[in-house]
């Protein structure tokens, strides 16, 4: 096993749970709330340097009891080492989890793959978005697997909302900002953007 | 507030008189309200306004469906804000519901440039998963499709690369020599698109006759037009004064953004897969791992043109010491019974249907298996509870890591630059988008 499992059990006690290896790679658990340092500390600590962030992704388990894990994959550019750390969500509270992009900028993305497929959140995120499903996508989180493999709604529905889309809603507020086009669109309109009720589907009008 | 000012323009279509004498005859004589000659009108102040530009998503620069939104003050990008999912498939998700075997269709529509490397990542994170050795020839013949997938994929970037920067001749010349690797590609597979080609413990089929004289060929022929191209492009002007400069990302920060293969290395980082992380027994071939100095778009083509150069010699590596055997691991639970076999030895034909109705079961664990793809380090992740379907499938996309740096890298360069930024990422959105 790798040593620095030793190493953050000296140092973070508690906060370290269980560690295993699977397939020749070393997996540690960590509790949620001391995630931001340890990775400081397996970024910047002496003899850790775990400075590349190599994936961050979640699963889920079929066994409904079992928790959502956070799975962040790292490797010391320097010393060759690999290390996954593992962050255990019970799925009864909300899915809260810190963000690492101020450790890692690389991250942001990732962060919102996740965001979008399974619902997480990543308290300090500067951007969290979905990033795969397009942002007024209603449906849920796909990579649950309360989630069905065809989707939620049906083949007739989803035909419905991508006509009566509101071309709005192809730009994000902060885009429509930026427009010169801002200053031009409708004063209601502009009012109900800023409410945050973009992209809400309109009924069809012979319904 | 607009401002009134009389521009004069010079403008005219040339032509040639009777005598063959170049003529400029000026726009707008037939119409003597004289447009584009003389204006009085009129001008929009647009100093100090940010103009909004939506590139894509369709829009052959930005290399399939990628759709950017461009703040631009003038002809400088503020800021890019990126779009993607317009081709998503839901890979991840579809794989949850398939054997292990039945996923490699899927691979090959993820980096659909370099189908076969993303089929041999594919079956070496299941065998990592499954405690299974690959044969010795197997191991060779993965080798061989690694590298001509990074040819092909490499190919692709710098003819789509020179065309987005104005060059065509190399277009050509590139997707010439990559339909040869395509005719290699339907010889031992029969698709030269979606190969599908490695199963678990080995592959769909050995090479057929003809196979290495072919891949060899390709080898001797291939440096040519390499070198055709290399006179064309490396030292031309405007090629140099698109690329250099342009795009810089320092060490620190390329590590910071998570980059991977050839972006990475061009910043000076020299990480690859292939020999940081050995895989495929690529720790006994002798090859070098280009590294740039600037970071810049030009060092990012400099990798790229001399990893093509290094996998030939791989390739030729490779074919010298191609041994002979089998290509499939001896264990009836994993890899199919020949057909001979299956249809008269009844033992035998147990494991055919056994295999093929309820697949190959894997042990309770997870594996992660990275492989150097030629976008970056393309890496698969798999959690299994014990079932012949993952719990998980997950892909390390390294385009789709590599394009979250653009708009870090595009900030404050022209917008045509940003053509130039986005084309040395090299995206494939089936891979980004998944």
């Amino acid at each position: 096993m790798n040593p620095t499992v030793q190493a953050l059990r000296n140092k973070f006690q508690g906060a370290i749970g269980r560690a295993a290896v699977s397939c020749g790679d070393t997996i540690v658990y960590v509790k949620a709330a001391n995630l931001s340092e340890v990775m400081v500390f397996l970024k910047e600590g002496p003899d850790q340097e775990y400075n590349y962030l190599v994936d961050i992704t979640a699963v889920e388990y079929r066994d409904p009891e079992r928790p959502l894990e956070m799975v962040y994959e790292l490797f010391s550019l320097a010393r060759r080492a690999q290390l996954r750390v593992k962050v255990e969500l019970d799925k009864s509270e909300e899915l809260v989890v810190d963000s690492l992009v101020p450790l890692w900028n690389g991250a942001n993305w990732l962060e919102r793959e996740v965001y979008d497929m399974f619902g997480v959140r990543f308290a300090g995120h500067p951007d969290l978005r979905r990033i795969l499903m397009w942002e007024t996508y209603a449906e849920g989180h796909p990579l649950r697997k309360d989630f069905p493999l065809r989707g939620r709604f049906s083949r007739a529905e989803q035909v419905r909302q991508a006509l009566n889309a509101n071309p709005e809603a192809h730009y994000s507020m902060e885009e429509i900002s930026i427009a010169e086009a801002y200053h031009e669109i409708p004063a209601e309109m502009r009012e109900r953007l800023a409410r945050g009720e973009r992209g809400k589907i309109a009924e069809p009008e012979n319904s | 507030m607009g401002t009134k000012r009389t521009i004069e323009l010079e403008v005219a279509t040339s032509g040639v008189d009777a005598q063959g004498k170049a003529t400029r005859v000026p726009l707008g004589v037939a119409d003597q309200t004289g447009v584009g000659i003389l204006t009085d009108r009129e001008e929009p102040a647009l100093g100090g306004d940010h103009m909004l530009v939506n590139i894509g998503p369709q829009h052959p620069a930005t290399h399939g469906v990628l759709r950017l939104v461009v703040e631009l003050d003038g002809e400088v990008v503020v800021r890019v804000i990126p779009h993607i999912g317009y081709l998503h498939s839901g890979f991840e998700k579809l794989g949850e519901y398939r054997y292990y075997n039945q996923i490699v269709p899927l691979t090959d529509r993820m980096d659909y440039l370099a189908p076969m490397s993303n089929n041999v990542c594919l079956a070496l994170a299941v065998e990592k998963l499954m405690g299974i050795e690959i044969t010795e020839r197997c191991k060779v013949l993965r080798v061989i499709a690694c590298e001509l997938s990074r040819i092909i994929s490499h190919l692709v970037w710098l003819g789509t690369t020179s065309i987005d920067l104005g060059a065509f001749t190399p277009f050509l010349w590139c997707f010439q020599e990559r339909e040869r690797v395509y005719n290699l590609q339907e010889m031992w597979t029969g698709a030269r698109l979606t190969t599908s080609l490695t199963r678990v413990g080995g592959l769909m089929a050995d090479i057929p006759d003809g196979f290495t004289e072919g891949v060899r060929e390709f080898c001797a022929t291939l440096p040519k037009t390499m070198d055709e191209t290399d006179r064309l492009l490396t030292r031309n002007g405007i090629w140099c004064a698109r690329m250099q400069d342009i795009g810089i990302l320092t060490a620190e920060e390329a590590i910071n953004y998570s980059l991977s293969g050839p972006m990475l290395r061009a910043s000076g980082v020299p990480y690859d897969v292939r020999k940081d992380r050995p895989y495929l027994d690529y720790e006994t071939y002798d090859f070098e791992v280009p590294i740039g100095e600037k970071g810049d778009v030009y060092d990012r083509y400099l990798c790229r043109f001399e990893e093509m150069r290094q996998s030939v010699r791989i390739l030729q590596q490779a074919l010298d010491r191609l041994p002979d055997g089998p290509i499939n691991v001896d264990d009836s639970r994993v890899s199919l019974p020949p057909k001979s076999e299956a249809m008269n030895d009844m033992e035998a034909m147990i494991f055919h249907f056994k295999q093929v109705m309820e697949g190959i079961e894997a042990p309770v664990g997870e594996a992660y298996m990275p492989i150097e793809g030629p976008k970056g380090e393309l890496g698969y992740y798999f959690v299994s509870d014990g079932t012949a379907k993952p719990v998980r499938f997950r892909v390390r996309p390294p385009a789709f890591i590599n394009l979250a740096a653009l708009p870090k890298m595009a900030e404050g360069h022209l917008l045509s630059d940003l053509i130039a930024i986005n084309a040395s990422v090299d995206i494939v959105m089936g891979e980004v988008d998944r």
